[in-house]
């Protein structure tokens, strides 16, 4: 309870700051550059049939407001012939609307997915009547408890999208789907009403196994007998079927639909990996901030040695989950699977191959040796890469598909992460402070607290 | 003159584990314990230096993967270049996910077997040799400890090792 306390006036001391500061930055750059954005939009609209010169002065003056990277993608663009350079310059302009939105959306969906991850950790945790994680539990239950705020974000902005307020799934765009054979044969399972009905349904569904969860686990502190911790086992065992399902059913509507003509039979598990890993990470470096501020003195180096082994195998199941994915689309080069990796390899090739070194060199080189797993600030740092490299996945999962070769990380980028990042971290440590950092009642806490490696 | 040892037999892992403790504590010396299963812990409580095994399995990976990288080069690049999925035929790297499985499977083929093979001549094990263990009971349920008699009186060191738990002690010259 005293470390209750103490979290809860640590909480509101160092959270807020950051989110607002996340905020301001957000109100100041990223707002400020969807309006000019916006702007520079409405005017090619007003003007249809605008010559060259007039468009080009408009991208121009958007090319100037903003940073260099875009003015390269500019003049790269007035290289082109002067016949093709209005389709050419709409073309980018609707990359770089789409921009700040795919930003958004990445951040949304990279935050939203740790606390997921976690969530399925958690559940499995109790499905595996696990004896050396309980002391653990309570970072894991403050951490999914951005699953329903951070879930409300990504389904704000899929409503968005089906309203058309942004262009990130072409297919929900009529105009593209009349002309788009493909496209027409999917409507039946690729359409807006039924996409946020799926949507809200795996949003619910986690939400409510996760309330369930954390409330037993709560009044499982006082209880005097098992049967909370029963209840519990069974609904974590409830929750892993229905995650799987709805996992991959996520991850084929929010991120494969956006590439509509292309897709991946693995693809679940691939974004599965990518999400348990980025939360097991996330614990790991929770867990270590908070024992390092002496919050969580009965986790000890076993218990970060442990997490530091799932980093580790899981940053290879990852990596074996994308070479399947990888090898055999590469090696059969039928094209139109292959161009899924073709538009990457060649206009995100330092992004898509940098992504191998973060999220599997780096994390077996560095943790391969057993006692590197038991020093903190080693695996704090292998996290933080692994989780850059995690966003990154998620970036060029999503980049290619709606903002094409008009890429940059810049400030829309930028400041999505911190502000998600800030909101998340908010979050978090609130939730830490609701409820005594130690669970009580549970069968295996002693077992927990004594786990020596 | 032969050195003296006593062969101390215990009927429990806990029983030896707590033995080895003390024994070390009162500074006798113990040669060597025969277990009918791994003990977890009792290399840590014998003071054995940590196994560097694993270092050398490492080295024998990488290894195996420079092997697989050179082997793959010279059979499918240089010496009968292949047709790979119509990639260009004289490029290693241009062809190098679909030599991954090879290079993965000869790493863990090198690591694992040159690592038992370590194993084995580090323990001093080869094919037909006639078993060291002094006790064929320690193959089934006992656990027997080799104390050094050293300078140390006999009687004492009896004493000692049945206070510790000892079922039996047998002195070999």
């Amino acid at each position: 309870m005293i470390v209750g306390a103490i979290g809860l006036i640590y909480g509101f001391i160092a959270a807020p700051d950051t989110v607002e500061e996340v905020k301001e930055m957000m109100a100041s750059d990223h707002h400020g550059e969807g309006h000019a954005e916006n702007t520079t939009g409405i005017n090619v609209e007003q003007l249809p049939g605008g010559d060259n010169v007039e468009t080009a002065d408009v991208t121009g003056y958007e090319s100037e407001t903003e940073h260099a990277g875009e003015s390269h993608a500019e003049e790269a663009g007035h290289g082109e012939e002067a016949s093709h350079g209005d389709e050419h310059y709409e073309h980018i302009l609707h990359q770089l609307q789409n921009k700040p939105w795919a930003a958004l959306y990445v951040a949304a969906f990279f935050f939203f997915m740790i606390s997921l991850g976690v969530l399925a950790f958690y559940a499995i945790q109790y499905a595996a009547q696990a004896g050396w994680s309980p002391v653990l539990f309570r970072v894991m239950e403050a951490i999914t408890a951005y699953l329903l705020p951070g879930g409300i974000i990504v389904f704000v902005l899929l409503v968005l999208s089906g309203l058309h307020l942004n262009h990130l799934f072409i297919w929900m765009d009529p105009e593209v789907v009349a002309h788009d054979e493909i496209i027409q044969n999917k409507t039946a399972y690729l359409n807006v009403p039924f996409f946020l009905i799926r949507a809200a349904i795996y949003l619910g569904g986690w939400a409510f196994f996760r309330h369930l969860l954390r409330k037993n686990s709560i009044k499982m502190d006082d209880a005097t007998d098992l049967t909370y911790f029963k209840k519990n086992f069974k609904l974590a065992a409830g929750f892993l079927v229905f995650f799987i399902v709805t996992e991959s059913m996520m991850s084929w509507d929010w991120i494969m639909s956006l590439d509509p003509h292309w897709f991946s039979t693995l693809f679940g598990w691939f974004v599965f990996a990518s999400m348990f890993v980025s939360g097991i990470t996330t614990i790991a470096i929770i867990s270590i901030y908070l024992k390092k501020r002496g919050y969580l003195e009965f986790v000890n180096d076993s218990h970060i040695h442990d997490l530091a082994k799932f980093m580790f195998g899981i940053s290879i199941f990852w990596t074996y989950l994308w070479f399947s994915q990888f090898m055999l689309i590469w090696y059969s080069n039928i094209p139109e699977e292959v161009v899924y990796f073709i538009q990457r390899m060649n206009d995100y090739p330092v992004l898509f191959w940098g992504m191998l070194v973060t999220n599997f060199l780096f994390p077996v080189l560095l943790l391969m040796n057993s006692d590197y797993k038991r020093v903190n600030w080693f695996v704090i740092m292998t996290g933080i890469v692994i989780l850059c490299g995690h966003y990154i996945n998620i970036f060029v999962l999503v980049m290619p598909a709606t903002v094409g070769e008009s890429w940059f990380i810049g400030i829309p980028e930028f400041s999505a992460i911190l502000f998600f990042g800030g909101l998340f971290t908010f979050i978090v440590f609130n939730a830490l402070t609701k409820a005594p950092l130690l669970v009580k009642g549970n069968p295996f806490i002693k077992e927990s607290k004594h786990y020596h490696y | 003159m032969a050195s003296k040892v006593l062969h101390a037999i215990y009927k429990d892992d806990d029983l030896l584990l707590q033995a080895v403790k003390q024994i070390r504590e009162a500074r006798y010396h113990i040669g060597e314990i025969y277990c009918p299963f791994p003990v977890h812990g009792l290399d840590k409580a014998m003071g054995l230096a940590p196994t560097r095994l694993a270092i050398t399995s490492f080295l024998y990976g990488l290894v195996g993967l420079s092997v697989a990288v050179a082997m793959m080069n010279f059979i499918m690049i240089e010496d009968w270049p292949q047709d790979i999925g119509g990639k260009p035929s004289f490029s290693f790297f241009q062809n190098m996910p679909a030599f991954v499985p090879i290079m993965f499977e000869l790493t863990v083929f090198f690591a694992a077997h040159l690592m038992v093979i370590t194993f084995y001549m580090r323990s001093r094990l080869w094919p037909f040799k006639s078993a060291e263990n002094p006790d064929v009971r320690t193959t089934d349920d006992v656990f027997l400890m080799e104390v050094d008699a050293a300078n140390h009186n006999i009687d004492d060191l009896t004493d000692f090792l049945y206070k510790t738990g000892a079922s039996e002690i047998k002195l070999i010259e």
